[in-house]
Parts: structure tokens; sequence; C-alpha cells
């Protein structure tokens, strides 16, 4: 199925579905850049700009894939930089910011371990440029597994300090877990037509593989009461994508007709 | 003290031969702590050197550009690995170094003690900055101690990709709109004397030089150097159509050089002196993120302690 063959009633929440796939990511990718030069250690300034410059590019292209399936000639850049808070579609928990190493470091390991499940049933979609994306993305989600689960192990495992630091991120990211999983009528229509990934199978494939990680990292799962937020895939964010956006979208929005 | 001088005189003798001096190698211990200073600072300024421009990362004009930025710095990073690495061969720790940066006892480059003001200031700098690196290093490629000549070399290529980058940044504001023209105008003129204060003082007032030209450390003057950045890159601004901020600049036929006027010195040992526009945001950002990251530092030495290696590692 390529763009210009999409059922007309699947054009509108394909965009969608697209639009909270690439802004998860450059959200994500735009909080991780910003560790950029401030990082623990010279590697990690490098391995996080790795994840921030992986994140980016996938943004790009699903951004840009969003673009030609709303048909209205906007690119990935007006996509990225001409919509207000109320039009981004991303995870609540991408937004946050970066808070310290081992907030960034359990936040990525719970979204790559999410992306991990994801992406693998994604790279099925009827929707071959989807299917390509997705197939490259989760390549470049194995090593973003594979990092952020390394510092999670470490960190637990360390120091005291450490292990209560990252004890406390875990337990203040887990109310935006829940999210990974929202599904609404843009999922249900994209699925009958076998381009979405159910998400309902998946979170005990996700749970248990987290679980995993913490007891080697020596942490608890936190409490599977705690209130979860939602709201970032229909536009209901926090107040930090705001500021967010401002800083992001400042030279083109004051330029509206400069190109760069 | 015989001994020593037959030394001396077999080192000399291999560097006039051409020869690259390796770790083992015998060395005087001046030409060991020269190569230190001038190795570990200019690691410190590929580390220091990622602050200004990051501070543009997230406000990148378009994905593209914010991606190439973005690997932009962290090359920058890998090259500062990378030349604490050469400059541990000659016997001293990347946390030494570390010490004396954070201590403010280590200088960096200059350059970075200027802030970055506009979108144009990532062109300019790529432009003018990476430009005179490259002049730097390509000389120093041939330097005569092997591990610092190596570095030099990798380096390098990345670097013109850099300079290409920027100088793209550039043309491309210079033809844009009248605010972006002014804002390219205005970033090469704050970053045209700095750039040619990076080479150093004029060779009479360069304390180091007799002995690092002797042993080859640098094979070319801190004027010579200068002179053939300026040749390069007058031609360039004039290309995109931007002025070079000296009036006294002019094409000399005969020398084929273009002869420029005198740089401020006062500035010059002003900044180095500590009172640039950056240099306490710099140096505080560093301590900051070295503060902030002891944890994590303690984190992975205690569970290597604990384990005996990184998780998902062999024993």
């Amino acid at each position: 199925m390529s763009a210009q063959n999409i059922a007309p009633e699947l054009q509108q929440p394909l965009f969608e579905y697209l639009l909270r796939l690439g802004d998860d990511r450059l959200i994500l990718g735009h909080r991780l850049s910003e560790w950029c030069g401030h990082g623990p250690i010279l590697e990690e300034d490098i391995a996080l700009a790795n994840l921030a410059l992986d994140c980016i590019g996938q943004a790009s292209v699903l951004l840009k894939e969003a673009g030609t399936v709303e048909g209205q000639g906007r690119s990935e850049d007006d996509l990225a930089y001409f919509r207000d808070a109320i039009d981004f579609r991303n995870l609540l928990l991408v937004e946050l910011p970066k808070g310290d190493f081992g907030f960034t470091i359990v936040r990525q390991f719970l979204f790559s371990t999410f992306s991990y499940f994801f992406l693998e049933k994604l790279q099925q979609s009827a929707h071959k440029p989807l299917a390509g994306i997705a197939a490259k993305t989760f390549k470049e989600n194995l090593y973003h597994l594979r990092h952020s689960r390394k510092w999670l192990v470490v960190l637990g495992d360390g120091t005291e300090e450490s292990h209560q630091r990252v004890q406390n991120a875990l337990d203040e990211l887990w109310g935006y877990t829940e999210e990974m999983f929202y599904m609404d009528q843009v999922d249900e229509a994209l699925m009958n037509a076998g381009i979405a990934v159910d998400l309902q199978p998946l979170k005990e494939q996700w749970l248990s593989m987290v679980r995993e990680a913490l007891q080697e990292a020596t942490l608890e799962l936190p409490d599977p009461d705690v209130y979860q937020h939602q709201g970032g895939r229909t536009g209901f964010h926090t107040e930090h994508l705001g500021h967010l956006l401002a800083e992001m979208q400042i030279l083109p929005r004051s330029y509206p007709d400069a190109r760069w | 003290m015989a001994e020593d001088n037959g030394k001396l005189e077999r080192f000399e003798a291999r560097i006039n031969a051409g020869e690259k001096i390796e770790p083992k190698d015998w060395m005087p211990e001046r030409y060991r702590q020269q190569l230190i200073r001038m190795m570990s600072q200019h690691a410190h300024s590929e580390v220091v050197g990622m602050l200004p421009e990051g501070n543009w990362i997230t406000r990148a004009p378009s994905l593209r550009r914010k991606m190439v930025l973005l690997a932009k710095v962290q090359d920058e990073a890998g090259h500062g690995h990378y030349l604490y690495s050469a400059t541990e061969t000659l016997g001293v720790t990347r946390e030494e170094m570390l010490e004396k940066l954070l201590s403010g006892k280590a200088k960096y480059s200059n350059i970075f003690n200027y802030p970055t003001l506009t979108w144009a200031d990532i062109g300019v700098i790529g432009w003018l900055v990476d430009g005179a690196a490259i002049v730097n290093q390509t000389m120093l490629a041939k330097t005569s101690y092997g591990p610092y000549s190596r570095a030099m070399i990798r380096i390098c290529k990345e670097e013109n990709f850099h300079k290409k980058q920027g100088y793209e940044i550039v043309a491309t504001m210079a033809r844009g709109t009248p605010a972006q023209r002014k804002m390219v105008q205005d970033a090469l003129n704050r970053w045209w004397w700095p750039t040619l204060m990076m080479f150093g003082p004029h060779d009479k007032d360069s304390p180091n030089s007799g002995d690092l030209l002797r042993w080859k450390v640098k094979l070319k003057t801190n004027d010579e150097l200068r002179q053939r950045f300026v040749d390069i890159t007058v031609p360039q601004a004039h290309a995109v159509g931007l002025t070079i901020p000296d009036p006294e600049l002019r094409y000399n036929e005969e020398t084929g050089h273009w002869e420029f006027g005198e740089i401020d010195w006062d500035e010059f040992w002003r900044v180095i002196r500590g009172n640039g526009p950056c240099n306490k945001e710099r140096l505080a950002a560093r301590r900051k993120a070295h503060q902030e990251g002891a944890w994590v530092r303690a984190a992975a030495e205690a569970y290597a302690r604990k384990h005996g290696r990184e998780p998902g590692k062999a024993a």
C-alpha cells in the first residue's frame, strides 16, 4: 500500500498514527540532546548524542511520511516546527524534563523495552513505508535498549545513592507507562486494515522484560496501583511541552519566510 | 649526563631524519612536558568547545540542521576522548588532566570563551573556527610524536566535514532574507578577530615556539599559519558577499598574500587571563557536569568492584 492508494477513511487515522510515532521520537530525541556536553562522563556525551540522533532521524522519516499521507504538502519540518502543543501527539513520558542521569536512563529503558516489542510487530504493517521505517528503527532501538538496560543495572546495583536515585525515578515514571498501551479508534481502524499493532498483548511481554531487568538491578517494581497519567495521544499535555516547543521552534516561527 | 647527551643527540638525529617518536622511546623531559601541555589543551578545547555549539542544538532551525549539529558536537566529544587517550601515552591520566581543567590550571582554546548569540554563529564557527583548526591540525598531522600525529590525521578528516557544513550555513544565510544577512555579517564581525587570535601570539612573543619547532612538534610558526588561514578565508567571505571587519585588509599582488591589520593583543591576553565574555560560564558548566555526574561514576566503580565486570559482559 503506498500513499497514493490508501483507503480514504484510513487517511486521517494513519496520519494521526504517524504523528504519534514521530512525535514520541522527536520529543524524546530533544530531551536526550539536552545532555550533549553535560554528561557524567565523556563516553555518555557520545552515547546519549547517538540515541538523540537516532530518535530525531526516526522522527524525521515518520513525520515526512505523515506529511505524504496527509497530502497537504506539509514537510517533516512544517510538522515539527509549526504545530502547537495541543497538536502534538507524543506520550507524556517523553516530554518530562530530562531530570538526572538516572531519570533519563529509566525513561529510556521503559520506552526502549516497549519499542522493542512494538517495532517487532510493526515491521509486518500492511503500510509498506511504515514497515520499512519500523525495521530500521527496530535495529537502532536494540542499541538503545542494551545501553539503557546496562546503566539501569549499574545504577540500581551500584551505590546506595545511585540505587535510591533510580528507584525514585522509576517510581515517578511508572505513572506514565500505561499510556504506552493506550489505544483508541485510530488504532482500531488501522488494526482492521493490518496497518497498526494491537498493543494489549504487548503489555505482559513488556512487564516481564522490565521485571527481569529490575531484578538484576536490585530494584523494586513500583506500586501497580499508582495513578496512571494519560492525554498525550489526544493533545492534553503537561506544561513542560510548551516550553520545549518554544525553544525548539523559535527560529522557524520568528522568521517564517527564511530558509536555513 | 654524558649518557643523556648521547640520548639527546640520537633523539634529535631521529627527528631530523623525519622519524616518529613513539611512547616507549626515550625523549627529553621538556619534549614530554610540552606535548602533555599541547595535547591536553587540545583535548580540553574539544570538550569545552562542545558548549558554545551545544547551546544551539535544541534551537536548530530544521531537523536536518539539528542532526548535523548534534553529529558535529558528538564528533568533538569523540575527538576529546581520542586526544585524552593519546595524551595518556605520555604518562598522565585523564583524571589528572580533567582535574587541571576544572581547577582552572589548564588552558583550552580562547575562542570558546566567546558566546554564540544567533544561529549564524553556528555557521561561522564551523567555517572560521574549524577552518582555523584545520590549518593548525594539517601541520600537526606531521608532528614528530607518533600518537599525536595519528590522532590529527584522523581528526582532520572530520574537521573538513565540519567546516563544509558551517560554510554551507553561512552561504545559505548570506543569500537569505535581510534579517539572515544581518545575522551572518554580525557573526563574522564578532568571530573574525578571535579566530585570528587562535593561532597564538606573534612568533617573537611565543615563548614555547623555539624548542617546539626544533623538535618538529610544530612545523610552522604561529604567524605563518595565521597568514595561511587568512589567505584561504578572505576569498571565501567575498564569494558569499560578506565583508571581513578589517579596514586594513588588502591583497598584495607581489607576495600573493592578503595583508591584514593588527590584532588587539590586549583582548587576547585579557581573555587568556580569564576575563573573556564566557570564561566563567564555560568552566562552571564543565564543573557542574562533573559534580552532577559524580554519583554515576561512583556507581559504575562500585558495580565493577562487586561484579568484576560491566553487566552483560563475561566475568
